[in-house]
């Protein structure tokens, strides 16, 4: 690290507040973030800061003929202006595949590819100055539709080997079985955005050493440390990044975005140099969720039991690859839900295509398939004349039972379980007469109805998703806790590059804590490259694994400390454990305080946490012993009111059933379970990047709509606890599924409410006043 | 970009009469965007915040004379009862963040086909004063727009105020957003009744280039009632009456397929709104129809 950090770096946060696991202790984040005094990767300040801009493709696709920097670079207050072939190492970057320029060299992919750079003393001549930037493009006709760039061999090939960046096949049991009672569709869904409020941004410090001090916020500080080093041609070690305060991320910073333009601005000056986007800049900035076109068709008996499940999935991954080759992992081994299924045939293609590409987002690859499959079920217990939750139940898949692509789950799966809890919990009551306010009506405060043309109706959703890394990634985290005596008390310090996004993960490290070492005071170091990888928080698996990483440390910790006292004492360290800041026999008692123990000493332990192997799939036949390491599931019931005649759809309850293995901190479970759940009713009702010809049509928050506290309605969470006996604690992951199983049962609640096919999600007012009945 | 901050009225319109290009600001809840967005760079802000005046209301000669800078959420404290159209539109503006800062004066000086504040002030026949150092003119509404984002303001006039006649019957508004707060309009309806006129005004937003009235939608409504007496004796009126009407609303929009919508959505939806308001006016006329108006629940 520089010797002196930037102003408005990461705090400390409150080591005081108490709490060990299971109890539902405040963040020690929480009153710095509701006073608005949380420090964001945005307020990073330096003295004699520059300030970068990226000049982006305006084709979404086009080669470039020549670029002039020229009259750029005489715009007085300009430092620097940068293309390819300033890229000090490697041009090239990518999470899966490494396709993606740090700067285009002779093509453009998408519409908003990073082209120039520009460091200037004031964003606003940086702007000024990108525009003078001379970019001759001879523009060429995209390729916008991927189900053509899967099958089309006349397109022109937009990275060498072609465009398809995955193609993989399920195949279990009979693939071409037949049943007495058959349905199918054809489903599509739109491209959703994370929308993070806290744009991009990071402040880029070049250090004495020729490297580079790079303050920021992401999900994963060492894969970005591993892709901008090797862009920027530097050892790792001398490409140091810390962490600022994340504002928000749901996947969305799983990707480089303003990591190398920064440090290489900053190398190039020898200046601090700062990033922001801005909210459009934002939008053309990041991966969004794959959109994706779907065949279904299932096959049952006439008693319900699914028979076979065959499917072709076409994911958009857009211009690069970032997370697409997971996203067809994902979208294939899960696609057709939590459901035993004797006969199985599905396909997964992801492709390149001339739109925005397309990357990690919460449910990644599982949201997708779920608005089919269940959409399936429903149509299946309507040819079956059977009850919705009914024909799940009968097909659910439980512990024991096997996937399609081999694995048995040995571990609960409590599929039914949920499916019955969440049809049981208290539904609204009906209003026979308009409610008293507007605003719980269809169109809420807009005053489109007062009762005319309301229709009620409930809809089901469950599904399954994955959790940790898959298919044979080694997926580990590292901690570091350091413990030692300040002022009289003991005071633990954990370190790891784990990056809370907002998802509670300091909260629950601080827990870990203070139960494994019978201590109250835990301090969060901030995050940065001087400890081991912690990975992605992403896959919701943070507490899994950094939670086991801490928990290893921590008995580290404790081990020494113990030996010295079953040392000294004479008794067995088996009888002995901490607690309220003392050791403690079993046998015998209070047997020393820890002050006592650890006098001046530091004790420090580094541990890393590795889950059970998992190993890839089949490349014919997607089998594989054990392709994920664990799945999580919920169940959603929804009940909404629909104006028929105008489109608009009111959610009147939204309503959960987890399995969430453990909770370690109950409150925040909920608050996943809230926050994942109006994540997937904005993309049953409104959340939708349009995009026209390659180019994003709605980049800002006026038109890209995400939910507010009157389209999201209140909640029944029924959490259980089912523990996994491979995970920490039995955890499970929970942030994913309630974004997945949200959004299927509130479609299917327009569904009933409507009758109207409506195969294409989010669902929009023109689509149920013209969509043909089901 | 040089900012002018004026203290006074007559400061003002010198300002913009040295300054023709300045872009006059209020709330800043349009300007502010814009410029975010860079759709727009003006050379100068004309800040309006410092007059007192501009922020404030009164009545003459039975009008009421809102001042161009006067917050939403003022107009619906303190003229909700006697615009309650009007109170209703500004209710649909935004958050009440937004509603604290933005004008109505803004509204109309941006004249977006989508702004929430326009129908009610067409439905209502109201007048825009503006005003520069030549002197000052009153423009009916309907005459201010003069295309999309586009108005009949001089380069050195700024919009004072908006007279507007307290109402006399019922009035609503309905507007169409894909989100149930906090949303741009897909489109918008307004009616408000005229019973000592024996009139029918209305005012659709999103629905054209310019807001604008469904004139024969008006006509057709105020002649079927007059000729059937419904305003001494007001009855139910007949289903064939509100089909007729909606349908005529519909008929007076043009509306465009873009990010928000399609024009035959929007279509659609401008004569159920149409037909619903106006139930929700007639009902309340017949219950009260000596009411001026009251607030709606919202």
């Amino acid at each position: 690290m520089s010797d002196h950090a930037p102003a408005r770096s990461p705090q400390d946060l409150d080591d005081s507040i108490a709490g060990g696991i299971g109890e539902s202790p405040t963040r020690p984040d929480g009153a710095l973030k509701v006073r608005g005094e949380y420090a964001y990767a945005s307020d990073l300040w330096a003295e004699d800061m520059l300030w970068g801009a990226t000049l982006r493709s305006p084709h979404p696709y086009a080669r470039i003929r020549s670029i002039d920097i020229g009259p750029a670079l005489a715009t007085p207050g300009v430092y620097a202006v940068l293309t390819h072939s300033d890229v000090p190492g490697e041009n090239l970057y990518g999470l899966k595949i490494v396709d993606q320029p740090v700067l285009a060299v002779d093509v453009v992919r998408y519409r908003g590819e990073a082209v120039a750079l520009v460091a200037a003393d004031h964003p606003e001549t940086a702007r000024r100055a990108m525009e003078r930037i001379e970019v001759d493009y001879e523009v060429l006709e995209p390729i916008t539709d991927p189900e053509l760039a899967a099958h089309d061999t006349t397109l022109p090939e937009l990275h060498p080997g072609g465009n398809v960046v995955r193609h993989q096949p399920i195949v279990k049991g009979d693939p071409e079985a037949s049943a007495d009672v058959v349905v199918s569709g054809l489903y599509t869904l739109g491209m959703q955005d994370q929308a993070f409020l806290g744009p991009e941004a990071g402040l880029a410090v070049p250090a004495p050493d020729g490297g580079v001090d790079l303050y920021l916020a992401t999900q994963d500080l060492h894969s970005d440390r591993k892709q901008t080093a090797q862009a920027l041609g530097l050892p790792p070690e001398k490409v140091r990044m810390t962490m600022s305060g994340v504002g928000g991320a749901f996947g969305g910073r799983e990707d480089l975005s303003i990591q190398v333009h920064c440090s290489m601005l900053a190398l190039h000056t020898g200046k601090p140099v700062k990033m922001v986007y801005d909210r459009e800049e934002s939008f053309h900035g990041h991966v969004h969720r794959h959109p994706a076109k779907m065949y279904y068709e299932h096959g049952a008996t006439r008693d319900g039991d699914l028979v076979y499940v065959r499917a072709t999935l076409y994911f958009d991954g857009g211009a690069y690859a970032s997370k697409t080759p997971v996203v067809v992992g994902n979208g294939t081994t899960l696609g057709i839900g939590p459901y035993a299924v004797p006969n199985v045939r599905i396909e997964g293609w992801g492709l390149y295509t001339n739109n925005p590409p397309c990357g990690a987002m919460r449910g990644l690859g599982a949201v997708q398939p779920a608005l089919a499959y269940e959409a399936q079920m429903d149509k299946l217990a309507d040819a079956l004349g059977m009850d919705p939750v009914e024909v799940r139940i009968r097909n659910a898949l439980s512990q024991g039972g096997t996937t399609p692509t081999g694995q048995v789950l040995d571990y609960p799966a409590p599929v039914a379980e949920l499916l019955d809890r969440v049809r049981r919990l208290p539904l609204p009551a009906e209003h026979d007469s308009a409610p008293a306010d507007i605003r719980d009506l269809p169109g809420g405060a807009s005053n489109t109805t007062h009762g005319e043309g309301v229709v009620r109706g409930i809809g089901y959703g469950v599904c399954i998703k994955n959790i940790c890394y898959a298919e044979g990634a080694d997926d580990y985290s590292t901690a570091r806790v350091r413990l030692q005596i300040i002022g009289g008390e003991p005071l633990a310090v954990v370190h790891t590059a784990a990056a809370e996004v907002g998802q509670g993960l300091v909260t629950v490290q601080q827990q870990i804590a203070r139960t494994e070492l019978g201590v109250e005071r835990v301090n969060i170091h901030p995050n940065d490259t001087d400890v081991g990888p912690a990975g992605s928080s992403s896959a919701s698996r943070q507490t899994y694994v950094t939670g086991g990483a801490v928990r290893n440390a921590c008995e580290a910790v404790r081990d020494v400390l113990l030996q010295r006292v079953a040392a000294r004492s004479g008794e067995s360290i088996g009888d002995l454990s901490l607690s309220g800041g003392k050791v403690v026999s079993s046998a015998t008692g209070v047997l020393a305080d820890l002050a006592d123990v650890i006098g001046d000493d530091v004790i420090e332990e580094t541990r890393e946490y590795h889950h059970r192997e998992t190993y890839p799939l089949d490349e014919e036949l997607g089998t594989s012993e054990r392709a994920q390491v664990q799945h999580a599931f919920s169940a959603h019931r929804a009940v909404v009111d629909v104006d028929t005649e105008l489109g608009l759809v009111k959610v009147v309850q939204l309503d959960c059933s987890q399995d969430v293995g453990k909770a370690m901190n109950p409150e925040a479970v909920i608050g996943q379970i809230q926050g994942g759940s109006a994540q997937g009713l904005g993309l049953a009702v409104m959340e939708e990047i349009r995009v026209d010809g390659g180019t994003i049509r709605n980049a800002s928050f006026t038109d890209y709509l995400i939910p507010t506290i009157l389209d999201m309605p209140p909640m029944n969470i029924d959490v259980i606890e089912r523990a996994d006996p491979n995970s920490p604690y039995g955890v499970r992951g929970v942030g994913e599924p309630p974004t997945i199983s949200s959004t299927p049962a509130v479609v299917a609640a327009i569904r009933a409410a409507t009758g109207k096919a409506l195969t294409h999600t989010p669902v929009a007012p023109e689509h149920i006043i013209a969509d043909i009945p089901r | 970009m040089d900012f002018l901050r004026p203290t006074s009225w007559r400061d003002a319109l010198e300002a913009k009469a040295h300054h023709p290009d300045a872009t006059p600001i209020a709330g800043g809840t349009d300007v502010m965007v814009e410029i975010n967005f860079d759709h727009r760079r003006p050379t100068s802000l004309l800040d309006l915040t410092g007059i007192d005046e501009l922020a404030s209301w009164s009545e003459h000669g039975g009008k009421l004379r809102i001042g161009a800078g006067l917050p939403y959420t003022r107009l619906i404290d303190e003229l909700g009862d006697r615009l309650p159209g009007l109170a209703i539109a500004a209710r649909t503006v935004g958050s009440p963040q937004i509603r604290n800062r933005g004008t109505l004066g803004g509204n109309l000086a941006s004249a977006s086909p989508a702004g929430d504040g326009h129908p009610p002030l067409l439905a209502s026949g109201a007048e825009v004063e503006v005003e520069s150092v030549r002197g000052t003119r009153l423009l009916p509404v309907e005459e201010f727009f003069t295309g999309v984002k586009r108005h009949a303001l001089a380069s050195d006039e700024l919009i004072s105020a908006v007279h507007i006649a307290p109402a006399t019957g019922a009035q609503q508004f309905s507007k169409i957003g894909t989100r149930n707060a906090m949303v741009i309009a897909v489109c918008t309806f307004a009616i408000a009744l005229h019973p000592e006129r024996q009139r029918v005004g209305t005012g659709l937003g999103s629905a054209a280039p310019t807001p604008l009235r469904a004139i024969e939608a008006e006509e057709f409504l105020s002649g079927e009632l007059a000729d059937s007496g419904q305003w001494d004796s007001p009855r139910p009126l007949d289903d064939s009456v509100v089909r007729q009407f909606g349908d005529l609303v519909a008929r007076a929009a043009s509306p465009i397929d873009d990010v928000r919508s399609t024009a035959d959505y929007r279509t659609h939806a401008l004569g159920v709104m149409a037909r619903r308001t106006l139930g929700w006016v007639w009902d309340e006329y017949r219950n009260h129809p000596s009411s001026t108006g009251r607030p709606e629940c919202a």
